[in-house]
């Protein structure tokens, strides 16, 4: 999760097309630094009634029509306690669906209060989605880690390896081959309701750069085109190189599953000997090429396995009639 | 493992030139190193992830090192800072 999440980052969220929340500032500019501690979101008809029991003020407060509507009969009645009450509650801030505006008594007592009002044109249900999207996207646990991470055939494969290994040419080379790039070098992992990683880079302004030594500084966009590139993609096979020891057991079948668990999620993992001689990227190229044949049903090693065990099987049926002479 | 906080006392924050240095003055030890700032934590000797750091002035970060020589590696880093990376 990062830390102090304002209703401002709320507003400045670059979201595209079906997430964008649409939001502006109707009053309260004081309150857009109050930080949001809770990724739920509460509708407040309840407490607009004068009901306070269980009032959770702490999520951001969603206002729909009914409730402006309730809104306006209670200012119309001059009944404005409920609204004074709920407000010396510290609330994150309140959202207007439907472009909503509310009356100017209610906004000067929350901008008497320092809680910022924001408004949107989409509709309560429609805003409530998104807001949950985004906001369990913005709470999701989170770690950054040293790697790169590079969609491979469509499958986002995370190489991670120590200082020197070749990490980032390896993956230089399989963009040079037509893959993408999602981050070089820290790689933010984020847990999806703990269902799966998914990785992006550190910082969106900085772009798609990668440090190769000997090169320095090379903007991987501008050289390989857009189509080199990718904001975010999940995990789905991690490769960890490492140099070549000729002590150490290498898997040789391919059968013994391997994983690594980052963030409680599961993700299969090859451990990648290094040495001059063995071109890297295209070792992870079949490895991802592989992993796909997998999801898509047939486990290569396992097949070879199992055609190895009927050969055998086969050739103990036939040897039971070869051996068997003294029937004729 | 050896910890120390500095504050970022160079107006430019750390930016390319600043991150070069620490990457120098990081790969010089064999020790494991690390920045921390906020819940970010980086590997000290990658330029990549010390400038994605947005480490801008004031900034407070953790120095830490874990190996044979971690008290000379954060000492070293932690001078680099203190001389605001030879800027201004």
């Amino acid at each position: 999760m990062i830390n102090k999440f304002t209703a401002l980052n709320l507003i400045d969220l670059d979201l595209k097309d079906h997430n964008a929340l649409n939001l502006r500032c109707l009053a309260g500019r004081k309150g857009l630094n109050r930080i949001i501690t809770d990724p739920e979101i509460n509708r407040p008809g309840l407490t607009l009634s004068g009901f306070f029991e269980e009032f959770a003020f702490h999520r951001i407060q969603l206002f729909g029509r009914g409730e402006l509507a309730y809104l306006r009969m209670l200012e119309e009645t001059n009944r404005m306690d409920a609204v004074e009450k709920m407000f010396t509650h510290k609330i994150s801030c309140c959202i207007f669906s439907h472009s909503g505006i509310p009356g100017d008594r209610f906004l000067d007592i929350a901008e008497k209060s320092g809680c910022s009002i924001l408004q949107s044109d989409l509709s309560s249900s429609e805003l409530e989605l998104r807001l949950i999207r985004a906001l369990s996207d913005i709470f999701a646990p989170r770690k950054t880690i040293h790697g790169v991470l590079v969609e491979v055939f469509g499958i986002g494969v995370l190489i991670t390896g120590g200082s020197g290994v070749g990490k980032s040419e390896s993956a230089l080379e399989l963009i040079e081959r037509g893959h993408r790039l999602i981050a070089d070098d820290s790689v933010v992992l984020r847990s999806v309701n703990g269902n799966f990683l998914m990785g992006s880079g550190t910082n969106e302004m900085l772009g798609h750069n990668m440090e190769i030594r000997g090169l320095g500084i090379i903007n991987i966009s501008h050289l390989f085109g857009v189509g080199s590139i990718r904001d975010k993609k999940q995990i789905q096979l991690l490769i960890e190189l490492e140099t070549w020891d000729s002590n150490a057991v290498y898997d040789r079948i391919g059968t013994g599953d391997a994983y690594k668990e980052m963030l409680d999620v599961k993700i299969p993992l090859i451990k990648m000997p290094v040495k001059a001689g063995r071109n890297v990227s295209i070792l992870i190229e079949v490895a991802a090429m592989n992993e796909r044949l997998k999801k898509l049903g047939y486990y290569s090693a396992q097949e070879f396995d199992n055609n190895v065990l009927k050969w055998l099987e086969s050739k103990n049926a036939r040897n039971l009639y070869s051996n068997n002479n003294d029937i004729f | 493992m050896k910890q120390e906080t500095v504050t970022i006392k160079n107006r430019a924050g750390i930016h390319a030139r600043p991150s070069a240095l620490i990457v120098k003055t990081a790969n010089e030890y064999d020790s494991e190193i690390f920045l921390e700032l906020d819940d970010m934590r980086i590997n000290a000797k990658s330029i990549m992830g010390i400038i994605t750091l947005g480490a801008n002035y004031k900034s407070i970060i953790q120095i830490i090192a874990e190996g044979t020589d971690e008290e000379a590696a954060v000492a070293a880093l932690v001078k680099l800072f203190e001389n605001r990376f030879e800027e201004e």
